[in-house]
């Protein structure tokens, strides 16, 4: 298939939606489809890589106060130009816009083109004035939607209370192949066992306070076992809850990068997902999975669905230390179940890679573009 | 006799000055209270202008002559404007005259609004943009003129102003399109 994408954000700046497009294209590609994805692209000469060649630049995006915060946005005539350029000349089997209520490059698409078209919608947003106050705008884009595709729980349930309508759910895909193989960091995990941790700090439905309390409760027992922390939030704050005698075995690496990421999933005996709740479907968890950890994670019920109602990771009661630090022991003298557990993981997780999820959207293609002409340009839209 | 000629000289002079101070008192409250009024119209003046600015921007948004993505940004910053809340005033304000920058920005802006007969709805914009910097700085100018009268010590020590708020300046990003540091960026 010929497939255009839209990407209303700079495609350099990292964020979820250009990551979703850039992840989405590829696996795409590799399924052997014809894919252009126009987006915002600051300075094609001063990016630090070259520009993918399935890329076609929609020119700067304006910093801009949208819905009370400043985005980065591609809007008028110069952009709506360039887009039915792109439209034209890519003569596109089905056209797949993201986020196409953010007044940009995805919004133009819509009101531009004619025949199929998906729209993926990745934020779960409060209540918007402006999006009410806009309605109309919107609406006659909106209208011309064939299939909608929401990223998670939230943002359908967003969907259908602003806009009307439904959707169908596909999850963010896990790229599965970069979480594999990586190296441990120096020194982990080390001969008395290690636990590990991933996500904000500061937030407490990540649960960090009760795997501190399980932490505690194992230490006496284990003298040589560590906890390694990564993520964002405020160290000093972790610190402070942390006993004196166990300050040594608790490591906080404070924010990573996405390559210590990895390697720090590959640097514990159990990965701990004490989940509080409030997860539509845990991303650090499929990528946990990918990586190979044995898991033990709270039962909460995307948990218990990711991971297979056990199979592929151990699951304790949400929000019970006692049950965590029991489940923790269990696995770290175990090395025969770890293995298992691991193995169980990465084949379970294999339904949320990329590869996977192209093949659901693939399909949402498929029900719309057939027996159609494809996308051409809609003249009848205004404005050109 | 000579005694009390000497009081009467005293208490006539007293009451003299008693009289006196109450007129200065009076005439300080008059002033103070004229300063109160000024700032009442000037205020009326002010959001009466930001009423009048949104419902430009409001109109030029919904004038489908724009494409929609700068229409959806308009109106939402327009009507983030008119529906904030006292907190959120000023910041909606001020992000409504960023996202009118951003709009007449774009190359050639005004020149292909007025290809499409637009070129009314931007002088009533231009009109209104430029009535809000006005009616701002006679506003603060009149707020600033009470404070600085408000502070003196016998307005301060006679209650003068009674129960009178004291008045606050009204700060904004209130630079017009085309003005504006990021008039060209676009």
């Amino acid at each position: 298939m010929r497939i255009g994408l839209v990407c209303p954000y700079t495609w350099e700046v990292p964020g979820g939606v250009q990551q979703h497009v850039r992840d989405l294209a590829e696996a795409l590609l590799v399924l052997g489809h014809e894919v252009s994805v126009i987006a915002p692209v600051d300075d094609p000469a001063d990016a630090p890589e070259p520009l993918q060649n399935y890329v076609v630049p929609a020119g700067r995006a304006v910093p801009v106060p949208y819905n009370g915060s400043v985005a980065r946005l591609a809007f008028g005539f110069v952009s709506a130009g360039r887009v039915r350029r792109w439209l034209r000349e890519g003569r596109f089997d089905v056209l797949h816009v993201h986020e196409p209520t953010a007044p940009s490059l995805s919004l133009l698409a819509c009101w531009a083109a004619d025949g199929p078209i998906v729209a993926t919608f990745h934020t779960a947003i409060q209540r918007s004035r402006a999006m009410a106050a806009a309605y109309g705008i919107l609406q006659t884009a909106m209208e011309k939607i064939n299939a909608r595709i929401a990223v998670s729980e939230a943002a359908r349930k967003t969907l259908v209370e602003h806009l009307g309508g439904d959707a169908v759910l596909i999850p963010n895909g896990v790229t599965a192949h970069r979480y594999t193989e990586a190296e441990a960091l120096p020194g982990w995990p080390g001969e008395g066992g290690a636990l590990g941790f991933l996500g904000r700090l500061d937030e407490p439905r990540k649960g960090l306070p009760v795997l501190l309390e399980a932490f505690r409760l194992l230490a006496p027992g284990r003298p040589g076992l560590r906890l390694l922390v990564a993520g964002p939030g405020d160290l000093d704050e972790i610190r402070d809850t942390v006993p004196d005698e166990l300050a040594q075995r608790v490591v906080l690496l404070g924010q990573v990068s996405e390559r210590d990421k990895v390697r720090a999933y590959h640097s514990v005996d159990v990965f701990v997902a004490p989940n509080l709740g409030g997860e539509s479907f845990g991303i650090v968890l499929a990528e946990a999975m990918a990586a190979g950890a044995p898991i033990v994670a709270s039962d909460i019920e995307a948990f218990r669905r990711v991971l297979l109602g056990g199979r592929a990771g151990a699951l304790f009661p949400v929000g019970d230390a006692e049950a965590l630090a029991h489940a923790a022991a269990e696995l770290l003298d175990d090395p025969v179940r770890r293995t298992a557990l691991s193995r169980e993981a990465r084949i379970a997780v294999r339904r949320y890679d990329w590869t996977t999820v192209a093949h659901d959207v693939l399909q949402v293609y498929e029900t719309v573009a057939l027996d159609t002409a494809g996308v051409v340009e809609d003249f009848r839209s205004g404005v050109r | 006799m000579e005694a009390s000629i000497e009081l009467l000289s005293y208490v006539v002079s007293g009451l003299a000055i008693f009289v006196l101070l109450g007129l200065y008192v009076s005439w300080r409250a008059t002033r103070l209270d004229r300063l109160h009024g000024r700032v009442e119209a000037a205020r009326a003046a002010l959001d009466a202008a930001l009423v009048r600015r949104a419902a430009a921007a409001l109109e030029l948004a919904a004038s489908g002559l724009l494409d929609p993505a700068t229409s959806l940004l308009l109106a939402g910053a327009a009507h983030e404007a008119r529906a904030a809340g006292e907190d959120r005033r000023e910041l909606a304000e001020s992000d409504l005259s960023r996202a009118l920058r951003a709009a007449f920005g774009q190359p050639d802006f005004r020149a292909r609004l007025a290809d499409r007969d637009g070129g009314a709805l931007v002088e009533e914009l231009d009109a209104a943009a430029t009535k809000v910097l006005l009616a701002r700085r006679f506003y603060n100018d009149a707020v600033a003129a009470t404070r600085t009268s408000r502070r003196r010590w016998l307005v301060r020590a006679l209650r003068l102003a009674g129960h009178a708020a004291m008045p606050a300046f009204f700060e904004i990003d209130d630079v017009p399109p085309d003005n504006g540091p990021d008039a060209d960026t676009a």
